[in-house]
């Protein structure tokens, strides 16, 4: 009897302790991918307030449309003055954005619930960026994207779709794998 | 011996169960914490004055945005709603939910919409589908498994100590004397004088 009352027990406790310790082990960071990973992206249509330089400048007020850029990879970064994290990245994406200079690749920045004078001045502050910022009223793109918070970086492959997303800091060698990677899946189209 | 003998396993496999089965669906709902930096929890002065009324508003509109945004997660916050977060992101999606509704979408389709952005996470209350029933039907079989166990508790304190010295004796079998079977047969004396007596009242 007392062996049937310690086997019904642990029948109750080990599936327990078992689902609890699964939720321990998890990270509570990871969100898992995006809903969007592999989907479309969704589409945009956003002025550009911070012109980016040299060759990849575009001019202040310029309308920035996703589907113009079909064929090309695009790398969207949110970011935002007032976000600590972004302070991480901004060399980095600047410095990789130049490096691909003639590539088939788009770098945007999209300013998450910010104004343009705060990022203009941001962007002063922080030495320049190589590549063009928009504005993006009312966060209506960022929730298309299902963001988080910035910064968040997602990269759209030549097709339009959703092929990866970094949340956080973006580094130079998630950048450069992801990007080279496709590229050489555009290419081998 | 016999409270040990109440005691021992299942109560205290049960009250692990039901510590753990508390602490689950915290757990559940928990792991699936936004990676937001910390940053993102600045609350600016625009996010601060978002309640103000921007538009002409539609009482029954307003009610049904109310309802649908009680229901989405904000993403910047701490298990609240898009409906009572003061944060500027969930004030612009409790937007969007007013604009999706005034635009002819139903209420299902904005929930939809925002699903398809944040995943099933955006859903302060998971579905009651697949792996999330349990969430659902665990603590409600926890509640009534131990309430049949404190009332099988109560039942064996509340009757005759000869009689559960007697199932004692038998469920441990750890008295072996000669007089177990003279006081067994009292138990079932004692057990059917009761069973008398509660037919007749």
């Amino acid at each position: 009897m007392n062996r049937t009352r310690a086997f019904l027990g642990m029948l109750i406790a080990i599936p327990l302790i078992w689902l609890f310790a699964r939720g321990m082990g998890r990270d509570p960071r990871d969100l898992g991918p995006s809903p969007l990973a592999g989907r479309e992206a969704p589409g945009f249509k956003l002025a550009v307030f911070a012109p980016g330089q040299e060759t990849l400048a575009r001019p202040a007020g310029d309308t920035v449309r996703l589907e113009s850029l079909k064929g090309q990879v695009v790398v969207l970064n949110f970011w935002a003055s007032w976000c600590l994290a972004c302070r991480d990245e901004h060399e980095i994406l600047s410095e990789v954005a130049r490096l691909y200079v003639g590539k088939p690749v788009h770098f945007l920045g999209v300013l998450y619930n910010d104004d343009a004078a705060s990022g203009n001045k941001w962007i002063a502050e922080m030495g320049g960026q190589s590549y063009p910022s928009v504005l993006d009223p009312g966060a209506r793109t960022a929730i298309d994207y299902g963001l988080y918070g910035v910064p968040e970086t997602f990269f759209l492959d030549a097709n339009g779709r959703v092929a990866f997303k970094n949340t956080g800091p973006v580094t130079a060698t998630v950048l450069h794998r992801v990007v080279d990677s496709l590229i050489a899946a555009a290419a081998a189209k | 011996m016999r409270v040990r003998s109440v005691f021992a396993a299942p109560s205290l496999a049960l009250t692990l169960a039901l510590s753990l089965a508390v602490a689950m669906p915290r757990a559940l709902v928990a792991q699936q914490a936004p990676a937001a930096p910390r940053d993102t929890l600045v609350v600016t002065p625009e996010g601060l004055r978002a309640d103000a009324p921007t538009k002409a508003t539609d009482p029954a509109l307003e009610a049904r945005t109310s309802a649908v945004a009680s229901g989405l997660r904000c993403p910047v916050c701490q298990g609240l709603s898009i409906q009572d977060s003061p944060s500027e992101l969930a004030q612009q999606m409790r937007s969007l939910v007013r604009d999706q509704l005034a635009a002819g979408k139903t209420d299902e389709e904005v929930r939809a919409y925002f699903i398809s952005k944040y995943g099933e996470w955006i859903l302060l209350e998971p579905k009651a589908s697949g792996f999330n029933l349990l969430v659902y039907a665990l603590p409600v079989l926890l509640v009534v498994g131990g309430l049949g166990f404190i009332i099988t508790l109560v039942r064996r304190w509340t009757v005759a100590p000869a009689l559960s010295d007697a199932s004692d004796a038998s469920d441990a079998s750890d008295a072996s004397d000669a007089s177990d079977a003279s006081d067994g047969s009292d138990a079932s004396d004692r057990d059917a004088a009761d069973g008398d007596e509660n037919s007749t009242t």
